[in-house]
């Protein structure tokens, strides 16, 4: 195995960490403030890529449709809090997955009805279309290196957001004390509304950045969402480093499992065995990573150590 | 919305016209795959049968029609139960459609032992091909494996010398790499294998880029293929290693995928460019009605709904005497889109097989348009294993 | 009251939804509908799963999103089975029984150790990882999945064959899992589970082992779980990896909580009421999903644990 294709396999990785990063940051926030599981999220990211696709051709203009795109994720996120998902949060978990599901299926079939089922073309900007050498045999789409800048800083902007401001603070002390911050007299229910809209934009944020690579379509967010919760759940559900550590681990595990367990399993096994064993394993890895950690840490990586 | 709305329309305006009639509609039950990430090549199937209906006033044969439409959520065990339920409640006296071979496969035991007629708007595994071939069956479209033989016996006409061969893990991908390599006699570099329904195809791309072979062949059938495309367009590679393709770029993905497929190949047995009087009509009527190119998928679900509209006009408007049925449609009694096409002992059609590449049109949509003939009425390779006469 | 809480003996519940179920199938028989009658089998079969499901969320507390697997797991153990030319539901049946309890056992060993979210969200991994592992079984149809040998035979007749003796079996199973179920949760096991489900210290303190407890009820539910995918495979005479899927852990959820996760037999509610919205809507428009989601959503944001408490009236947990 060469340098390159390994210093590829490992960008490649990276990229995918971080379009997780942006779907499981906000899921792990409105997890850890409300105990609220919002299966839901997944819509939000494929919402995003809709509306940025829709308003990139309306306007003509990629960075200009992308803000009225998150725009309009944010305004979604809100009407969706605001019609649904503050009934639910104090609910029991069983209602909450029930409520959501439920707004999967809605959302879901009212896309569908209003797109139809084929897949949307999302124009992106001429000058990032292409690839870059990065150094001698290596070319790299320049679109994958943009959403590592992009989610890079993201991660940033929310490490600065939870950590050096009085929101974050809230939000932290939330996700570990909600009792004592809400009898301290902060509006629980106002911050829940901010989190969760911001974190749908983020989750639209992250359906935009993928929406060049993959196929926008109305049940894109159905495995981003189960990726997600992998994600939050080995970082530990509320931690923003938990979810930016999860998001990594998921994204390296799964590329580099795609890229060498088939090499790996011909060492023990012939040449066919290992060519559809190898898919198996390497869609199940991240359910086995998922599976270790919460063996081993039942409250994920830097899960709260409550019971 | 518009094709929705319309559709709607259609399949309420044909139940309208087969109540106000008081006779004994022909009543075709049509599975398609309409949710999921594949629903395009169900919707345009399912577009292109009720064209035809339409056209002929809502009859086939002369008789009135009902069509029910049922989606399969590209789920075999659902799909066997809402056949069951077209069986039996609804008493059709045809099956229609069905995108995907597993479907098929699951459905065709309970219909075959029904005794109703099947016919095929586009899968065509191979197991009903050969041995397991049966009397009730009927294609409209094609058998598998030929779709990929015309991508290998062109690699072998260009010379290519090493190819990577990259296809989901599943039956119907094997069965592409096997096809492939029917005709194609150079090296196989490598074979890869995704798991189905893959998003991301990086660590693919950066192995076939490593490899550097003279060509790729693929088959990455919905919405997968639309993330191929874009990915490896994104990684420059389309006019370094020739992108050589089945069931990935066609009409149902070109909306989505655009200028990133311009150079890329595939292979098929229809393109809107064909050039038969049948097909300019056909074009014409199925843009016009839905807003949309058709895709090769849509042609076969047109032909499909002509085909029994012919062998019903040949029994009378009869669908009872169903052996009368079986031979009239046999004999495929009516002009198909793709100009040569007749019906093999197999129930497989023998046709013509193209090379095809993505144009820009000058009104911006995309389509494909024919390169060059690979192969002519051709017949699979299967038909010699089926022991009917 | 006296008389209600009679009426909710489990052999009086058992002994209702059972005589319901024949009598639907009674009239399906005389109109001689078996489509009717296949989907009296399936809604049978859905119903076992979703009751065993609300065992496991409503009495013991643990919200598993991975129910599909040991659904999928009984589907696999018939068309393995079959393969190898068992076909007797007499052994059949108690073999897909032990695969899916010996699962949901090995797995649960693991997913117990954790709580709320984390147990949802590994049930969840662990049935994706079941999914992965039926896609790869290539002797088997792999992703595609493969059409069962032939119905099973019940002493050696194939009574199976016709839907209505499918649909006898699947009710007759139906009948015995609520009944054996219900028992289970009126005993002390169940009460253990309850007091557990409502406050966690206190029945450890009290020097009860509360894994042990839900450790078996989850191979119990596991394994009925597993009789209903020996019924599913038997109906569809087909078994593909997308019984697993995560879609299907989602719509038996549906179903749990939209009967009701309070007592057992809102689990049959919940699957009746979900099949029979799936042949209204679905026959009508493509977009039926769209109809069950609003119902879903309404139904969660209604309040209430469901549709037979608002039936029924009363508290019973």
């Amino acid at each position: 195995m060469s340098t390159v294709l390994l210093v590829s396999q490992l960008l490649n990785g990276l990229q995918l960490g971080l379009v997780l990063f942006l779907v499981a940051a906000g899921l792990t926030l409105v997890f850890g403030v409300m105990d609220f599981i919002n299966l839901a999220h997944g819509v939000q990211y494929m919402l995003g890529a809709y509306l940025v696709a829709m308003c990139v051709g309306f306007t003509g203009h990629f960075g200009l449709g992308l803000l009225l795109g998150l725009i309009g994720a944010l305004v979604l996120g809100i009407v969706l809090e605001w019609l649904v998902f503050r009934h639910l949060t104090r609910r029991d978990h069983l209602e909450q997955v029930l409520g959501t599901f439920g707004v999967i299926l809605v959302v879901t079939e009212g896309v569908r009805m209003i797109f139809g089922t084929a897949p949307l073309a999302m124009p992106m900007p001429v000058a990032l279309s292409g690839s870059v050498t990065l150094f001698p045999g290596l070319n790299y789409p320049v679109w994958r290196l943009v959403i590592i800048a992009v989610g890079l800083a993201v991660a940033g902007l929310l490490w600065f957001l939870v950590h050096r401001t009085r929101l974050g603070m809230l939000v932290r002390a939330g996700s570990t004390h909600p009792g004592i911050v809400s009898a301290l007299g902060v509006n629980i229910d106002r911050l829940f509304l901010f989190v969760f809209a911001f974190g749908a934009m983020l989750a639209g944020l992250a359906g935009a950045m993928a929406g060049p690579l993959v196929s926008v379509e109305p049940t894109m967010g159905d495995n981003v969402l189960i990726i997600a919760f992998v994600v939050v759940v080995i970082g530990g559900i509320g931690s923003i480093k938990g979810a930016f550590v999860g998001a990594l681990a998921v994204g390296l595990v799964d590329t580099l499992g795609r890229a060498f367990a088939v090499d790996l399993l011909r060492l023990v096994m012939d040449r066919s065995a290992a060519a559809t064993a190898g898919p198996a394993l390497s869609s199940m890895l991240i359910y086995v990573l998922m599976a270790l950690v919460l063996g081993l840490r039942p409250s994920g990586l830097f899960g709260p150590k409550k019971a | 919305m518009f094709s929705v709305r319309t559709g709607l329309l259609a399949a309420l305006s044909l139940a309208l016209c087969s109540a106000l009639a008081l006779a004994e509609p022909v009543k075709v039950g049509f599975v398609a795959t309409l949710s999921g990430p594949s629903a395009p090549l169900g919707v345009h199937m399912r577009n292109g049968f009720q064209l035809a209906v339409k056209e002929l006033g809502g009859q086939l044969g002369g008789q009135p029609t009902e069509v029910i439409v049922v989606d399969d959520e590209l789920k075999p065990d659902v799909a066997v139960s809402k056949v069951k339920g077209l069986l039996d409640r609804d008493k059709v006296d045809v099956i229609a459609g069905v995108v995907f071979s597993n479907v098929m496969m699951a459905i065709s035991k309970p219909v075959f032992e029904n005794e109703t007629v099947l016919i095929s708007g586009n899968a065509g595994p191979s197991p009903l091909a050969g041995k397991g071939c049966s009397p009730y069956f009927f294609a409209a479209s094609y058998q598998n494996d030929q779709v990929h033989e015309i991508m290998g016996k062109y690699a072998q006409d260009q010379g290519f010398k090493r190819v990577v061969l990259m296809t989901p893990n599943y039956q119907a991908g094997k069965d592409a790499m096997a096809g492939f390599k029917r005709h194609f006699k150079g090296e196989v570099a490598e074979e890869i294998l995704t798991p189905l329904g893959q998003l991301d195809f990086s660590a693919e791309i950066a192995k076939i880029q490593a490899a550097n072979p003279d060509a790729l062949f693929t088959f990455m059938p919905g919405g997968m293929g639309v993330n191929l495309v874009k990915q490896y367009a994104q990684a420059g590679l389309t006019t370094k290693i020739p992108f050589l393709s089945s069931f990935t770029i066609d009409e149902t993905t070109l909306p989505a995928t655009q200028e990133a497929s311009i150079g890329m190949l595939s292979g098929a047995n229809w393109a809107p460019n064909i050039d038969t009087p049948e097909n300019k009509a056909f074009v014409a009527a199925f843009e016009k009605e839905y807003g949309i190119v058709p895709s090769l998928y849509a042609a076969q679900g047109y032909d499909a709904a002509k085909m029994i509209d012919g062998a019903l006009k040949a029994t009378g408007g009869k669908v009872s005497d169903k052996a009368a049925f079986r031979k009239a449609l046999a004999s495929a009694p009516f002009k198909s889109v793709r100009g040569d096409f007749s019906i093999g002992k197999n129930g497989f059609p023998l046709q013509d097989f193209y090379v095809v590449k993505p144009v820009k049109r000058a009104d911006g949509k995309y389509e494909t348009v024919t390169v060059s003939k690979v192969f002519d009425n051709m017949t699979d390779a299967y038909a010699a294993e089926c022991p009917l006469k | 009251m006296a008389r209600m809480s009679r009426l909710r003996s489990p052999g009086a519940i058992a002994l209702l939804v059972t005589l319901g179920f024949l009598a639907a199938l009674a009239v399906a028989y005389v109109q001689d509908s078996t489509y009717w009658m296949a989907t009296l089998a399936r809604m049978a079969a859905l119903a076992l799963s979703a009751v065993s499901l609300s065992f496991l969320v409503g009495q013991a507390g643990l919200v598993s999103f991975g129910h599909a697997a040991p659904v999928g797991i009984g589907a696999y153990a018939v068309l393995i089975a079959g393969e190898f030319g068992v076909r007797e539901v007499m052994i059949v049946l108690p073999l897909a029984f032990a695969a899916a309890a010996l699962f949901s056992a090995l797995t649960g060993a693991i997913a117990l150790r954790t709580r709320g979210v984390y147990f949802i969200m590994i049930t969840l991994a662990f049935a994706q990882m079941a999914f992965y592992v039926a896609a790869s079984l290539s002797a088997f149809g792999g992703d595609d999945g493969m059409a069962i040998a032939g119905r099973s035979t019940f002493l050696g007749e194939r009574i199976l064959r016709r839907d209505h003796g499918l649909a006898l079996l699947a009710i007759g199973l139906l009948g015995v899992g609520l009944f054996v179920l219900g028992r289970v949760t009126a005993s002390k096991f169940g009460l253990v589970l309850r007091a557990a489900r409502d406050n966690e210290t206190r029945v450890r303190a009290l020097g009860l082992a509360t894994y042990g407890h839900r450790l078996a009820a989850l191979a119990l539910a596991g394994g009925v779980a597993g009789l209903s995918g020996a019924l599913l495979a038997n109906q569809a005479e087909f078994v593909s990896p997308s019984y697993m899927n995560w879609h299907v852990s989602g719509q038996a959820i549906v179903m749990v909580a939209l009967g009701g996760a309070g007592h057992l037999v809102g689990g049959v509610i919940g699957a009746v009421a979900v099949t029979l919205l799936d042949e209204a809507i679905g026959h009508y428009t493509e977009y039926w999903k769209l109809g069950l989601g609003l119902v879903v959503v309404g139904a969660a944001l209604l309040r209430g644990r469901g549709l037979l408490r608002r039936i029924v009236g009363g508290q019973h947990d």
